[in-house]
């Protein structure tokens, strides 16, 4: 599998790491309550189909990436920054 | 029809023509007292011992494709009961003495090899880890022995003792650890449960669940609608999607794990041998194959099949700890889906709808659970009440932090367990 | 037989090899498999289950039959398949899987016995009595299943990777291949080109055709002359493409040396990560056999095979041949065959309209039902016009028609279609992503079909890389059509074999059926069938086309099973190269990793760092005289510790105290300039993560340790932090620990010791516990931080890494003039035991702020990572194991990690388990075991007496449970 990371380019997967569903970049305030919480930490949508996730250049850049993906196909759709996609979102 | 030696005889003898089908292919009735999502290693053996312990044999196991094709087909078929942490130690235990009466209870051969397993360490603190972990399993009622360097020699005298990265320690000795004939297992169980009047039904997808008042009614099907005052999800790394269907979301990411067979060779390796700092272990199978494994390849995944850095991986930890397996060749290599917990342990519990349970989040042990896990899900779905060799495995634990077996410690990230 | 004046390969350099002991002669072009045949040599394996007699079946990497063990001592190769195997002089090969010899095998009683082994016998069986399975059944079981052996001697050959990158990759130098790579090279894209053998041409070489009005020889060699002027095109042969995987990466193995006796410093075979932005699949096809009553007698062999050795390498399969066809395809054996001189015997097609003639008998419409010859064939039985008749023949030429070459398309789960007018599968168009087929491996056979195909398919594949297609002319060549009428099996008694190395007959797939494994997949796990080393290349749509006849059902209905990756085996050794020994993770070294070594430092792993054990001095025999030794040091007098391997993040921006503030529990932005802090930080779910220290060098700047083993974890969380969660923040952050050499000197005379180091001296006031500040040393700028693992008056002094060796080795020889010397990991955990302070096996992932004693460290005037999660009900609470420490104050004296806490009374039994001891140590300085552990409500039970129980170890010991910090618990020493 080959990610092309915005700052770097095109890479193996073999200088990523991944850490799961994008929805780490919500993290709930503290006082949210319990269903927030287990919400953001435990529950996922688990999708078969077109996933986002995160990803972080560890052995490149050190950017934490937003990959929008498929999971069935592994095709993968979008490499954003995930500071930019957070960022954006604010 | 009752296999033996005999039996393979006088079959043999009259040119092999009487041998009844091992299960049959029934159209589905319309209602069922249960039906089991998931004709997998899991919800096979859970319609078995709900037919053979609870009596329940109007009852239908699902299967979108064909028995057996999931998980329990496509393991390393490692067989253990080595966990340290209370939840664990107790199911597996329980799992093992189920699997030392198979054969018999099923009439069925699924190999089941008790030719020990080790598990090697590499540091004073993993030695120590192991020594906890193998303390807790004779604490148990399990075996372990704790062998140091000279120890796991005598066993395993072709591993790399002089030029290794990581140096080998010791090792901790399982045993009664040991391998199974994966495919085996699912046939005995669909066997075992359709002789008993389970409906094993084929080519039948789910696609709803119906839920009234917060009480099942039913599923959906590719094959029309099939009405079942209980209903049980046992469907691994379709976990996320079927129970999506009941309006639940589960604690669960799917990921890929690879596994690898050779060539058929002649006798080399005699255990199954874990090598915990290369994520490595490995087995060789009756047939000569040396079946072996790894890591995840990390990311979420539904495709059952994986890419070459975890490939190549493994083969680097089997060249620093056994170079002797060089020239064998990886003749095949797969991927199974794994349904991956925030703690790396499973999940057997009712959920907020009446009469729906699931079983699930089995990571990448579910082979060695297939026993224990049918057997608990059935006393579950039959009695309402958990089995005691299962009780802790609830799916609240995560929200309220009672009972989290995170027996690698690497915490809620789904794909570091 | 050699044949004069026939073959195309180069009968030129003439070798001696052996099989089996036997010695023969060939030439350096040959395989091991045409030296044999040219040597007469017929049977050369025993199948897998019934022992049965085999020959040579193909002439490539598909060949179930003809596996051998070359090579001897650690050098010996099991399985290498002998159509593939070229030979060189001294080559030594002996047959497998048999005994007393190839000839005479006691097993082959098994096929006597073959009533019994139907498929899935043994699923049935060896079931009684119980205890039979391990100690009878299995043994004998394993010790007659596998082909070759390994040497069990480590593999010490060469291997190696190689990454390559192109803009299209074509897979199989055939005729499809060589034009498209012509076509793509012409176009000055970047191209390799890969072939499994080790020349170019495919089946070209292979057939008597002309090509563009010259030999089909001529016609690649003129191409390959071409192709070899053009920069942008790289050529490997002797390479398979294994594998496809995702973005368009590909897997290849080469055999760089396993073609000659001593490959010096080149590899034995070289793994490949080729990644492609297109790939073309020009593999060809593999012909299929007929399965018929005793179908697998040496000298039964495929007709394209026969068709190979003879125009190749000049070798005549037999002294009479016949052929067995349902194909026009299969006629040119019996032609070529005549031609050369050699008899044929019989030319047996199934179609009862079939177009052929020849200097030899022709039967239409007619089959071979069955076969005789003990080891070899010797006698084929024909029935034709409803009689049988017999006829002699020493070789049989049987082609079922052919089958795409289509396995890589399938490794991304694609499904190939079935294609009635070929009776074959062939690729679904897209099936993965990048890679399209040409040519036969898209089910057009003929050359002329498979030249136009390869060019077509290069010039979409140029057309999506946005180059312009060059002019190349297809050449005048064979464009007959492919005849054939499908004919699977030929019906009757006895044993047809499909799958021939796991000896998989029709009976079984029948069987198989009956027994209600309808599925494809079920049939092949049933019986075997596809499982053995060619995967089913040769047998798999012929054992379809059964199970689809027993089931009712069509073979597109039936479906295939899954062709999964490599397309042929690789070995483990090349796909792990550079592994071997030290080569699986990479080494990390201190600076101070010389001077340890010098000093006979046992050097042990720390994670990917090396660290020093102990430091051993003359007289003493044990590393724990050593310890002890090293302690005392510490608490009397003054030890250095290289304590590089710590992680060190600089942590430098606007935000950087909030950002603290935010991963650890406790507050950083109160933290003064020049002044150090302990931190602990969590997980989001709850659970410690690490701790260290971290010192404040300016408003805006932070030096964060990290524990050595999470250094990497912690990097990776506090950027994910930044980026993820607060980007807003002004805050930049690198990790430092390479750049700088740190090392602890910790004990009474610390300060004595840095004082002769330092350009500036310092005193308690100036420099108080906790603080930090920069420093000269010895004239060059450093950094020094009055903290304390071991629990004593102590500093961490760093300097730029390059000035490590020369630092460590002042300051040792300081410290040994007072009266101490280095220390290593062994005293290190001893002195921190001592003192209660934690490391991972402590804070192993499962144990909380509370459980080690630091809720109160949670600061509520924030909100950090982690804090939300930790209040979570389970997570605290007295039902928790908390952190005690332990003393042994019972007859039994010694502790161990690992064991287990039981109330003094209870049994040690899993229900009565109160907890675990994580951490043991000999203290000198108190004189006796110390222990740290997690016991159930522990902080409320000091004082109180418990078991501990290593079933392990044999020890069953009275403690008692203490506070974890032992050794001065006021922290006077600290402070000097």
């Amino acid at each position: 599998m080959r990610l092309t990371c915005p700052l770097c380019g095109e890479r193996d997967i073999r200088e990523f790491s991944y850490r799961g569903a994008a929805v780490a970049l919500d993290r709930p305030a503290p006082d949210a309550g319990e269903a927030a919480w287990d919400d953001y930490v435990h529950l996922r949508e688990n999708p078969a189909g077109e996933s986002r996730d995160l990803w972080h250049h560890e052995s490149g850049c050190s950017a934490w990436l937003v990959v929008t993906r498929n999971t069935v196909t592994h095709a993968v759709l979008k490499c954003e920054l995930a500071a930019d996609v957070k960022g954006a979102a604010r | 029809m009752h296999y033996s030696a005999f039996k393979i005889l006088t079959e043999g003898l009259s040119g092999n023509r009487g041998w009844k089908p091992h299960w049959r292919d029934p159209e589905p009735k319309s209602e069922y007292d249960a039906v089991i999502i998931g004709g997998g290693g899991h919800g096979l053996s859970t319609a078995y011992y709900l037919a053979k312990n609870h009596g329940m044999t109007n009852i239908a196991v699902l299967e979108k494709g064909y028995i057996g094709g999931g998980n329990v087909g496509r393991n390393t078929t490692i067989v253990r009961a080595n966990y340290f942490l209370p939840g664990n130690s107790e199911f597996y235990s329980h799992s093992l003495k189920l699997w030392e009466g198979l054969e018999q209870d099923l009439n069925y051969n699924v190999m089941h090899s008790q030719r020990g397993l080790i598990n090697l360490f590499h540091s004073d603190g993993q030695r120590d880890a192991f020594a906890r972990r193998g303390n807790a399993m004779i604490n148990q009622g399990d075996d372990a022995v704790l062998l140091d360097r000279d120890g796991v020699r005598r066993h395993l005298p072709y591993l790399d003792y002089e030029n290794i990265r990581f140096p080998i320690y010791g090792g901790l000795l399982h045993p009664r650890g040991g391998t199974a004939r994966h495919d085996a297992v699912a046939w005995g169980y669909a066997r075992g449960a359709d002789q008993r009047g389970v409906d094993l039904i084929q080519n039948c997808e789910v696609t709803g669940i119906d839920i009234e008042n917060g009480k099942v009614r039913g599923v959906q099907t590719t094959r029309g609608a099939i009405r079942a005052k209980k209903v049980g999800i046992v469907v691994a790394g379709r976990s996320g999607q079927v129970a999506a269907m009941a309006g639940m979301r589960l604690p669960i990411e799917s990921h890929v794990l690879q596994a690898f067979v050779t060539e058929g060779l002649k006798p080399c390796i005699d255990h199954v041998v874990s090598f915990g700092m290369g994520h490595f272990y490995i087995s060789q199978s009756d047939k000569g194959g040396l079946v072996f494994g790894g890591d995840l390849d990390f990311y979420a995944s539904y495709a059952q099949r994986g890419n070459l850095p975890m490939k190549e991986h493994v083969m680097e930890a089997a060249m620093t700890l056994m170079p002797m397996i060089g020239k064998a060749r990886v003749l095949r290599s797969w991927g199974g889906i794994m349904d991956m917990t925030p703690d790396g342990s499973p999940i057997i519990d009712k959920t907020d709808t009446d009469g729906l349970f699931i079983d699930c989040g089995w990571c990448y042990g579910g082979f060695k659970a297939v026993p224990g896990s049918g057997y608990s899900f059935a006393h579950l779905m039959a009695t309402g009440n958990h089995h005691e060799a299962a009780a802790r495995y609830r799916l609240d634990r995560f929200r309220t932090g009672r009972g989290l077996m995170d027996e690698e410690g690497t915490g809620s990230q789904h794909n570091l367990h | 037989m050699r044949i004069k004046g026939k073959g195309i390969a180069a009968l030129t350099n003439p070798v001696k090899f052996s099989f089996d002991g036997q010695s023969y002669s060939g030439f350096e072009s040959d395989t091991l498999a045409s030296a044999l045949l040219a040597n007469d040599v017929q049977l050369v394996g025993r199948s897998f289950k019934y022992h049965r007699p085999r020959g040579i079946l193909t002439a490539g990497s598909e060949e179930p039959n003809a596996l051998v063990t070359t090579g001897r001592g650690a050098a010996r190769t099991p399985n290498v398949r002998a159509t593939m195997q070229e030979v060189f002089d001294g080559l030594e090969a002996h047959s497998q899987n048999n005994w007393p010899s190839l000839r005479t095998d006691v097993m082959g009683v098994n096929d006597l016995l073959s009533p019994f082994l139907s498929a899935g016998f043994y699923y049935k069986t060896f079931m009684w009595p119980k205890s039979f399975w391990e100690k009878l059944y299995e043994p004998i079981i394993r010790h007659a299943a596998g082909l070759g052996a390994l040497s069990g001697q480590h593999d010490t050959g060469r291997y190696d990777k190689a990454y390559g990158f192109c803009d299209l990759l074509v897979i199989g130098a055939g005729p499809a291949g060589l034009i498209a790579a012509l076509t793509a090279g012409r176009a000055g894209a970047d191209v390799i080109l890969a072939d499994e053998n080790p020349w170019l041409g495919g089946r070209l070489r292979a057939e008597v055709e002309e090509v563009g009005g010259m030999s089909g020889t001529d016609w690649v060699a003129e191409v390959a002359a071409e192709l070899s002027t053009l920069p942008n095109v790289r050529i490997i042969t002797r390479t398979t493409v294994t594998g496809v995987y995702d973005q368009g990466t590909y897997g290849a193995l080469e055999r760089v040396g396993l073609h000659r006796a001593t490959s010096g410093d080149a590899p034995l075979e070289t793994f490949w990560r080729i990644v492609a932005k297109r790939a073309l699949l020009c593999s060809g096809a593999l012909e299929r056999p007929i399965a018929f009553r005793n179908n697998d007698r040496p000298g039964i062999m495929t007709a394209g095979a026969v068709r190979a050795y003879l125009n190749h390498w000049g070798v005549a399969t037999g002294q009479r041949v016949a052929v067995f066809c349902n194909n026009d395809d299969a006629h040119r054996t019996a032609r070529d065959l005549a031609e050369a001189g050699v008899e044929v015997a019989a030319l047996i097609d199934t179609r009862p309209d079939a177009q052929a003639s020849g200097d030899f008998p022709v039967f239409t419409g007619a089959e071979v039902v069955n076969t005789g010859g003990r080891l070899g064939l010797s006698q084929i039985t024909i029935r034709h016009q409803g009689a049988t008749q017999r006829i002699d023949a020493d070789c049989l030429a049987v082609s079922g028609g052919w089958n795409p070459s289509l396995h890589l398309t399938c490794h991304m789960n694609g499904r190939p279609t079935w294609n009635d007018s070929i009776a074959a599968f062939v690729p679904q168009p897209g099936a993965a992503p990048g890679l399209d087929a040409a040519g036969a491996a898209l089910g057009t056979f003929s050359t002329k079909g498979a030249l136009k195909s390869g060019f077509y398919r290069a010039k979409l594949a140029l057309d999506d890389l946005g180059l312009k297609v060059p002019e190349v002319p297809i050449p005048t060549s064979d464009d007959s059509a492919y005849v054939l009428t499908p004919h699977w099996t030929v019906p009757g008694k006895g044993r047809a074999w499909l799958d021939f190395q796991n000896d998989v007959t029709v009976k079984d797939v029948k069987l198989a059926a009956q027994e209600n494994f309808r599925s494809v997949e079920h049939m092949k796990r049933y019986t075997t069938q596809g499982m053995a080393t060619d995967q089913g290349k040769n047998s798999n749509v012929s054992a379809l086309a059964v199970l689809a006849d027993a089931t009712g059902r069509s073979i597109a209905e039936t479906g295939t099973t899954t062709f999964r990756p490599p397309y042929t085996p690789v070995s483990i050794a090349a796909m792990g190269a550079g592994a071997h020994g030290h080569g699986f993770a990479p080494e990390r070294f201190t600076t101070s990793h010389a001077v340890s070594v010098e000093r006979a430092a046992p050097m042990i792993e720390a994670g990917l760092w090396f660290r020093p054990s102990y430091f051993p001095r003359p007289g003493e025999t044990t590393w724990r005289q050593s310890c002890d030794r090293e302690v005392n040091m510490v608490r009397t007098a003054v030890g250095i510790c290289d304590v590089s391997t710590l992680g060190k993040i600089d942590i430098q921006g606007r935000n950087a105290a909030e950002f603290l503030d935010f991963v650890y529990i406790n507050t950083f932005s109160t933290l003064k300039e020049g002044r150090v802090r302990y931190g602990l930080m969590l997980r989001e779910d709850g659970h410690v993560m690490d701790d260290g220290t971290t010192a404040r060098l300016g408003q805006n700047h932070y030096v964060m340790t990290t524990t050595t083993a999470a250094a990497g974890a912690v990097m990776k969380h506090l950027e994910f932090v930044h980026q993820c969660l607060r980007p807003d923040w002004d805050l930049q952050m690198i990790s430092v620990t390479e750049q700088w050499a740190q090392f602890a000197v910790a004990g009474p005379r610390s300060r004595e010791v840095l004082n002769a180091v330092l350009d500036a001296p310092i005193d308690d006031q100036g420099f108080a516990f906790m603080a930090c500040g920069e420093v000269g040393v010895m004239g060059t700028r450093g950094r020094l931080f009055r903290i304390s693992f071991s629990g004593e008056h102590a500093y961490e002094v760093a300097v730029p890494a390059r000035y490590g060796d020369s630092l460590f080795r002042l300051l040792v020889t300081h410290a040994e003039a007072m009266g101490g010397g280095a220390y290593g990991m062994e005293a290190l955990n001893v002195l921190r035991i001592e003192k209660g302070h934690i490391t991972h096996a402590e804070i192993h992932g499962r144990t909380t702020a509370f459980d080690i004693g630091f809720a109160r460290m949670v600061s509520a005037k924030k909100d950090c990572i982690g804090q939300t999660m930790a209040a979570r009900p389970g997570l605290t609470g007295p039902e928790r194991e908390q952190l005690v420490g332990l003393r042994p104050v019972g007859v039994v004296k010694q502790l161990t990690a690992g064991a287990h806490l039981f109330n003094a009374d209870a049994e040690a039994v899993r229900v009565n388990d109160q907890g675990y001891v994580t951490s043991v140590g000999y203290s000198p300085t108190l004189g006796h075991f110390l222990g740290l552990g997690f016991l159930k409500n522990g902080r409320a039970r000091h004082g109180e007496t418990i078991r501990m129980v290593d079933h392990l170890r044999g020890l069953d010991v009275i403690c008692e449970v203490t506070d974890p910090v032992s050794v001065d618990p006021e922290g006077g020493r600290l402070r000097g």
